[in-house]
């Protein structure tokens, strides 16, 4: 794992070159090796499938209000009527899963951007400051690293507000730290090359430097581990939701549907297996886009450590 | 060697001091004390319970008093269950966490291992890929969903093992299988990226030139340094079983640590969850220690700094 951000800079070394001669030959190459890559594809289709049925469930023609019950209808098994069977208020199951994955991919995407935007400014300016900051900026890392998160997580959510607010801050906060581990990795090296001497020459500031040439260089590995995160961050929240701690009822993410459907398992089976499969699914489509991704814009680095 | 132990076992000190005050006063500061189930008491007695437990002391003082109670491992007694000592519920229940996680990651090595290994000697086959798409799927199906799935299967349907408790070597099984899965595919994941990188590697070529067997070109030759990936990884998995058995510890009504912590943290246990807490990290830590060296000792390439 601390191997990661040393094999990274090839691709670094060859996106610079590439983006001075002929800026999208490396994009384009690693496209054609993405889609050779049969998974990895079928994985994209099937999560912008999901992206957009999510996007537009409270609109979708003929799809059940997620929180309207049916007492009377109780639990039901999956019917035509029901595709996914109710459950024991006799709501929609189906509806409570597109419902559910809205929260969960919300939150797993929110939650990486976070960590996307807290990781890269720290690591871009760790490595170009170099020296002294770098030491001292690291050397925090290091020590937030070795604290036991989500224990810390776990109290935060139990004495402040459950709000889905406080959920994005602290799933952001747990994952920056490898985020912006990688980016200084990257960051040490470009930070030396020419264009950016170039850059200094033509009279831009530091701040310009980082942020407009540094760090979209380091786009490619950026763009590998926010696929990684984004999965980490979904399992994290269905993770607290099914410790009671995530978002709070009548909203329902899946980690809460499997968990309010756990407790009914042996009456209830379906409660668990829909929510359950649609969760599953959805982490394993990022993971296999994830490996997909780094094999297409990582050629030299085929191994399948993470 | 001696020098670097020290230097990490120091190292350690502050690190518990900063988890223990960010606790501490993350705690504090929340609303709400640990009597509020009990609104109805006189006051009287509420400054009695508040003197008892040293709550009515300024804040500064009750924080210096448990900093020096702490490093004595003395939580005090639990907010809950006023009768029991803080050690004394940690100390019971860590054993059976202990040994939940221990057979987890043991049966995810004995079984990811091999697997790693069988993909990286036939790279590329049917085989390879098969393993590798069952190791990502184990990745991806989390506990709290395998969970469930095994005991609708195995002990709701075909009545196999005991869906929940932790009474006799039955019990054991599907809590083990639902913290291990998830691991052995990580694990194999692992050993297969280390075992390609170390199959390229010269000293390989040599061992098959001599004529060695294959057997034993793998097993004994790259096993040794295709398996450090496993040995590093070792510290974290340690340290995601601990979370992941919380949850199992709840599936499966297990009376572990990872139940008083959230049990503790839901009734404002402060003196519990600190405790545990601290425990927690201490533990931790101790095993990183443990991997490093060990890491060390496999890998007569890295230098201990």
């Amino acid at each position: 794992m601390s191997g990661a951000a040393p094999a990274f800079a090839p691709t670094a070394d060859a996106g610079a070159l590439a983006s001075s001669s002929r800026p999208e030959s490396l994009w384009a190459d690693a496209w054609k090796r993405l889609r050779r890559n049969r998974a990895a594809v079928c994985s994209g289709i099937f999560l912008l499938a999901l992206g957009l049925l999510a996007v537009s469930a409270p609109w979708l023609p003929g799809l059940a209000n997620p929180t309207a019950q049916d007492l009377r209808l109780g639990a039901t098994p999956p019917s035509s009527a029901h595709w996914f069977g109710t459950d024991e208020l006799g709501r929609d199951t189906l509806a409570r899963v597109i419902h559910g994955g809205r929260i969960s991919l919300l939150v797993g995407l929110v939650g990486t951007l976070v960590s996307l935007v807290i990781g890269v400014s720290y690591g871009a300016v760790a490595g170009y400051r170099g020296g002294r900051t770098d030491e001292m900026m690291m050397r925090a890392v290091d020590v937030l690293y070795s604290l036991p998160y989500i224990f810390l997580v776990i109290l935060l959510l139990v004495f402040f507000s459950r709000s889905i607010l406080m959920l994005f801050v602290a799933l952001g906060l747990v994952q920056w730290l490898t985020m912006a581990r990688i980016v200084r990795g990257q960051v040490l090296s470009l930070k030396q090359q020419n264009f950016v001497e170039a850059a200094r020459a033509l009279g831009a500031g530091d701040g310009a430097i980082i942020f407009r040439h540094i760090v979209p260089n380091t786009l490619g590995p950026v763009i590998v581990y926010t696929t990684l995160t984004v999965p980490a961050v979904i399992l994290q929240e269905a993770f607290l939701s099914f410790l009671g701690l995530g978002v709070q009822p009548p909203a329902a993410s899946w980690g809460t549907l499997v968990s309010d459907g756990a407790r009914l398992l042996a009456l209830f089976p379906w409660l668990v297996i829909f929510p359950g499969l649609a969760l599953s699914l959805t982490l394993f489509c990022f993971n296999f886009l994830g490996d997909g991704l780094r094999d297409a814009l990582d050629p030299q680095d085929r191994r399948e450590v993470s | 060697m001696a020098a670097f132990v020290l230097r990490r076992v120091l190292l350690m000190i502050p690190t518990l001091w900063v988890i223990a005050t960010l606790t501490f006063f993350l705690m504090r500061l929340a609303p709400g004390g640990p009597f509020l189930a009990e609104k109805d008491i006189p006051p009287a007695a509420k400054a009695q319970l508040e003197k008892a437990y040293g709550l009515d002391r300024p804040l500064g003082q009750q924080y210096l008093s448990f900093l020096t109670h702490a490093a004595r491992l003395d939580f005090g007694p639990s907010y809950k269950f006023p009768a029991r000592q803080v050690r004394e519920i940690i100390f019971e229940a860590f054993p059976v966490s202990l040994e939940l996680g221990l057979w987890a990651l043991l049966f995810a090595t004995l079984i990811g291992v091999p697997i790693g290994v069988i993909a990286a000697v036939k790279q590329n086959s049917g085989a390879d890929f098969a393993a590798m798409a069952a190791a990502l799927a184990g990745v991806s199906i989390p506990n709290f969903v395998l969970g469930p799935a095994l005991v609708l299967g195995l002990s709701l349907t075909l009545f196999l093992f005991p869906p929940a408790l932790w009474e006799g070597p039955q019990s054991r099984i599907l809590p083990v299988l639902t913290l291990s899965t998830a691991y052995v595919a990580y694990i194999a994941r692992l050993t297969r990226g280390g075992m390609l990188e170390v199959l390229r590697q010269d000293y390989i070529r040599t061992a098959r030139a001599k004529g060695l067997p294959e057997r034993k070109v793998v097993f004994k030759h790259a096993l040794k340094l295709g398996i450090l990936p496993v040995v590093s990884y070792l510290g974290p998995a340690m340290a995601r079983i601990v979370m992941g058995s919380i949850v199992v510890e709840t599936l499966f009504a297990i009376p572990g640590l990872g139940r008083h912590l959230v049990n503790g943290a839901f009734n404002r246990d402060y003196t519990l969850v600190l405790g545990v807490v601290l425990f927690y990290a201490a533990f931790l830590m101790t095993l990183n220690l443990v991997v490093d060296i060990a890491y060390t000792r496999l890998d007569p390439r890295v230098e201990l700094s």
